[in-house]
């Protein structure tokens, strides 16, 4: 396929994805918010929440002062913010509007029903809109998206660039989002093992969706090492490191049976995903999350690298 | 009032082509003509058929207006109407292959050099060089109106790329999705072998080089482009792929695509960019679009390109006026379809009748296109009249008018019901190993009452064309 | 005369290049007044394209590169026998009709001065060759020859109203003056053999052809006052500079790109 249609594909899974990072990024914000403070206030808070959803800089540039409702309105419906759930939308659909063909036309109503109806959601008043309700929104178009292309997409190779695009995004955000709690914790290292933090880390788990199952696996107590290892190692859990470098080596292999090639970027893969399979939740905690997560996050980004010359830059001989 | 000729009723009573059509509408009850016309247009959005008018902002996603009633032709007025497009499709390559290589016509005297070889469009870059099987414009569209039941006009040829095919093929599809019953009642000539019928047209021009099926790709400018639709439709309905100028490169005298496999090798271009885009080494070189190096390549035989660079010397609206010689000289035949008649102001005589008579003609510039830049005299104002006397003076050479067309009409659904209004026509020609025509094309309508302007940039909207079976 | 030629022409580029692409018009013409007696062009590290001949009757080959590219050269050389046919391109085999010239370039663009030094030059003149002849002279006396006060986009208007230029300001100068008297003109490029001074940066050069209907296309040079000789060898025309240019290339990338040309003519006495 066309190498410009493959990024188009990987772009398109990529802004889904990342529309919904962004979505339960603001929930795990609003609900840090609505805790007793943890003596730095609630103001950091969220302050933390743009650093680690790498818009800090953006915002501060055109709004000063992270005030909850500012932010949700850059996160949410900024137009100048390229990472606003408006902006991954507007893009994804544009994006499907480019390789029309490439897709059926129920992944493309998909897409443009979300375009469309984030259009009238975005002319609303913001009063009339709540937060809750607006994540709920991302949350199903991104699955209505998912669903259609499960359900009705060829297996092809365009297949696997769109899977890839999701996988690698995932694994970025994912890595992020468990991020946050670094960024919230960091300037008091006495609340680690306290009460407000295993309530943040329960926060973290329900912005992934992800409270029952949680349960379903472990059971018992929840503590910080659960939880990272849930979000961390678990291959049961959909959105972990580990299962989504696991779909980004599955969706390479596939590539490489497709093409009868393989490269680094497989093999990078491949090892990225020994490494997790190796690794305990103690020794995470000994790296120090944030070092480990800093790190991972850089590898998927030189993975991405790795895809990007082999197959979407049109360089490929 | 002039008298228009009317599609369907003739001094009150049904033509034939229209027999079944009557009940039809009158069985309509008003809501459920509503209904199906919000259906109709909820469809073409969720297809993605928008069009965007060049430089009047808005709503990017504008739709062309869908009329559902459809023009309708019998089986013996297409024959005729056929045999007539065929015939100027292949005088028009005849021509173009003649002036880019001996140029007979213009050492014959039969049509002036400088119109020919001073004209913009005239591309001396591929003089001397022979597209495969000779043939220069592989799709062409020629716009026709009637004004009567016998009489049609050719009002201008398109050589280029003529836009458009994918409404013809959409309001087909929409039709018979909203009224299969029509038609269950009336024969219909089928439309939907276009897209096979354009692969097989672009892949018998494949080069000489080609030993083995052809890939083929369609050349968009990108999906800013108003009729990038058309271009993503196209390549899906053939099976092949989308193309813009990035996603190309040449090397080893081949045109290649980038793909995730490595390079692939392309034999056909139907390129939909303008000549001046295609290479910025032999034509603009502030181009983004085209792809540079393809012209060598193309030249010394390496990739095929539709519509060959150069085929608007063809459509040109002053060379117009010389296709009915054109049908002699080359073909030793008498024109089936007349040209309506022009007058060049670029001759003297000619330019005081049209400044004269400004009221009463259409004047258009000779490169305009879309209905820009024209002057419909009876409908205009004194003060465009005089805007378009002192260009004409200004500039001659840059204008032709033409008498005002009685354009004949056919129902439309209009807000208080059904009334006539004005269409054109135009069909797709394709030209290759075989000349071919499907039954059918592209119904213009000017939805406005009065208006003789058709162009979908201008509120015209289109129709459904049906040829009945016999 | 037989005149050995060395032509190198370098691009560097300051960042890598994605790609290259050149075409080339750098085969000496075939005509009664030169054969070639070995000729070849390479680009080093390039991979040869299609090759053709145009309707004009100049060979074209087509090369490319692959990235990353730093540094591009080009480099033709060979041996061409020349005779001395004043000015007259005979024996050229050629499809395009010369009215085709008549059309306009952002380069020949005719002001009011270009204008009036035509129609001047050419009155009382008795025939079209006279014509030619007057106008290559009035272009010669308008524009003196000095180097570095225009540059590759002047225009013919802009560098008569200079009064200066080099030979490609004169080139552009002939065709507007000739093109509107109704004469077609075209721009030529190739070499001179200077014999005198074999200042290397003089080799490559440019003129103009005009076409007079009972002789055909003769050349003229106005910034040596002169029609071709044996000392010059024809590459190409075209209906300027930039359509003419021996060399057409674009490279794919973000670096900025400086360029290097060495010509080398020597003659050989028989």
């Amino acid at each position: 396929m066309l190498s410009r249609t493959a990024e188009n594909l990987f772009w398109i899974a990529r802004y889904i994805e990342r529309a919904e990072t962004m979505a339960r990024l603001l929930e795990v914000g609003a609900r840090i918010a609505l805790m007793p403070s943890a003596g730095h206030g609630y103001r950091s808070e969220w302050e933390s929440l743009l650093q680690a959803s790498g818009t800090s800089e953006g915002f501060a540039a055109k709004y000063g002062d992270p005030v909850q409702r500012n932010i949700e309105s850059y996160l949410f419906f900024d137009r100048d913010n390229p990472s606003s759930v408006i902006s991954c939308i507007a893009r994804a659909r544009e994006n499907a509007r480019i390789v029309r063909t490439a897709m059926t036309s129920q992944v493309w109503d998909a897409l443009n029903m979300a375009y469309q109806e984030i259009r009238q959601l975005e002319r609303k008043p913001r009063s009339e809109l709540e937060l809750t309700e607006l994540t709920e929104w991302v949350n199903r178009q991104a699955a209505l998206v998912r669903g259609t292309m499960d359900a009705t997409l060829l297996r092809n190779d365009g297949y696997s660039f769109l899977n890839l695009g999701f996988a690698l995004e995932r694994a970025d955000n994912t890595a992020r989002l468990i991020d946050v709690k670094y960024y919230v914790l960091l300037p008091s290292v006495d609340f680690v093992g306290s009460g407000l933090d295993n309530y943040q880390w329960q926060t973290l788990l329900r912005a992934f969706s992800a409270t029952r199952a949680f349960h379903w696996a472990y059971g018992g107590e929840v503590t910080a090492a659960k939880i990272a290892h849930f979000l961390i190692l678990n291959r049961q859990s959909p959105r972990s490191l580990i299962s989504a470098t696991n779909a980004a080596m599955e969706h390479l292999d596939e590539l490489s049976h497709n093409y009868h090639k393989s490269g680094p970027a497989q093999m990078r893969a491949r090892a990225m995903l020994g490494e997790l399979a190796e690794t305990r939740t103690e020794d995470i905690f000994e790296e120090g999350l944030h070092e480990f997560l800093t790190r991972f996050i850089r590898e998927v980004g030189e993975l991405t690298e790795m895809v990007h010359n082999a197959y979407l830059s049109g360089e490929a001989r | 009032m002039t008298n228009y000729f009317n599609e369907m009723y003739d001094a009150g009573k049904v033509r034939e082509p229209y027999a079944r059509l009557e009940g039809w509408t009158k069985d309509m009850p008003a809501e459920l003509r509503q209904m199906k016309q919000a259906e109709a247009e909820a469809l073409f959005r969720r297809i993605g058929i928008t069009f965007a008018v060049y430089g009047e902002g808005g709503d990017p996603d504008r739709l062309i207006p869908f009329d559902m009633f459809p023009r309708v032709f019998t089986q013996l007025e297409w024959r005729r109407l056929e045999r007539g497009i065929k015939q100027r499709a292949r005088a028009l390559n005849a021509f173009l292959l003649d002036v880019y290589g001996r140029g007979e016509i213009v050492r014959a005297g039969k049509i002036p050099a400088k119109l020919v070889y001073q004209n913009e469009a005239f591309e001396r870059a591929v003089t001397g060089f022979t597209p495969p099987r000779g043939i220069y414009s592989h799709i062409v569209g020629i716009d026709l109106v009637r004004t009567g039941p016998d009489d049609f006009y050719v009002l201008e040829d398109n050589c280029r790329t003529p836009s458009g095919v994918s409404y013809m093929l959409e309001n087909r599809e929409i039709m018979m999705r909203m009224f299969p019953q029509i038609f269950r009642e009336n024969r219909i000539e089928p439309v939907d072998g276009y897209a096979d019928a354009l692969r097989r047209t672009l892949a018998s021009v494949a080069p000489a080089k080609c030993d083995r099926e052809p890939t083929i790709a369609i050349l968009t400018p990108g999906h800013f482009n108003s009729a990038y639709y058309e271009h993503s439709f196209l390549a899906d309905l053939m099976g092949v792929e989308l193309v813009e100028g990035a996603d190309l490169f040449v090397e080893g005298g081949f045109v290649w695509m980038r793909t995730t496999e490595g390079p692939k090798k392309l034999d056909v271009i139907y390129r939909r960019i303008d000549d001046a885009f295609l290479d910025p080494l032999c034509f603009r070189p502030d181009s983004m679009l085209g792809v540079p190096g393809l012209m060598d390549v193309y030249r010394s035989g390496g990739v095929s390109i539709c519509s060959a660079p150069g085929a608007g010397v063809a459509d040109d609206k002053a060379v117009y006026t010389f296709v009915p010689e054109m049908v002699r000289f080359y073909l030793g035949e008498e024109p089936i379809l007349q040209n309506v008649p022009t007058w060049q102001c670029a001759k003297a005589d000619e330019c005081k009748y049209v400044l004269e008579n400004l009221g009463d003609l259409v004047v258009k510039e000779v490169h305009g296109s879309g209905g820009y830049g024209m002057l419909v005299g009876p409908k205009s104002t004194k003060e465009q009249i005089e805007t378009f006397r002192a260009k004409i003076t200004e500039d001659p050479d840059n204008y032709i008018a033409q008498p005002t067309l009685a354009l004949s009409t056919t129902p439309t659904f209009v807000e208080e019901g059904i009334a006539p209004r004005h269409v054109d026509l135009r069909p797709y020609c394709l030209v290759g190993e075989k000349i071919e025509l499907v039954p059918g094309g592209l119904t213009r309508v000017a939805l406005t009452e009065g208006s003789l302007v058709v162009n979908s940039s201008q509120g015209g909207g289109v129709k459904d064309t049906w040829v009945l079976a016999e | 005369m037989i005149l050995t030629v060395n032509h190198v022409t370098t691009y560097q580029y300051d960042a890598p290049m994605r790609s290259a692409v050149q075409s080339l018009r750098l085969f000496p013409s075939r005509f009664d007044g030169q054969r070639i007696i070995r000729w070849d062009v390479s680009v080093e590290g390039g991979i040869r394209g299609g090759s053709f001949k145009d309707g004009a009757g100049d060979k074209i080959e087509a090369w490319s590169v692959r990235g990353p590219v730093a540094e591009v050269t080009i480099t033709a050389t060979g041996q061409v026998e020349t005779t001395d046919l004043a000015g007259v391109l005979r024996g050229h085999r050629e499809h395009v009709p010369p009215l085709s010239y008549l059309c306009e370039t952002p380069a020949t663009w005719v002001d009011d001065a270009l204008e009036t030094l035509a129609n001047e030059a050419i009155l009382g003149a008795e025939d079209d060759l006279e014509r030619a002849h007057r106008l290559a002279r009035a272009v010669s006396s308008a524009i003196a020859y000095k180097p570095g006060v225009t540059h590759a986009h002047t225009t013919a208007a802009e560098a008569l109203a200079l009064g200066e230029g080099v030979c490609q300001d004169h080139a552009h100068a002939l065709i507007a003056a000739a093109r509107t008297v109704g004469l077609p003109a075209r721009y030529v490029s190739g070499y001179l053999f200077a014999r005198d001074d074999g200042e290397p940066h003089e080799a490559a050069h440019a003129w103009a052809e005009v076409h007079v209907p009972t002789i055909g296309w003769i050349g003229f040079d106005p910034a040596n006052e002169c029609c071709p000789d044996e000392r010059y060898i024809r590459l190409g025309s075209g209906a300027d500079a930039r359509d003419a240019a021996p060399i057409k290339g674009i490279a794919l990338g973000l670096g900025e790109e400086s360029l290097d040309v060495a010509v080398a003519l020597e003659a050989t006495q028989q």
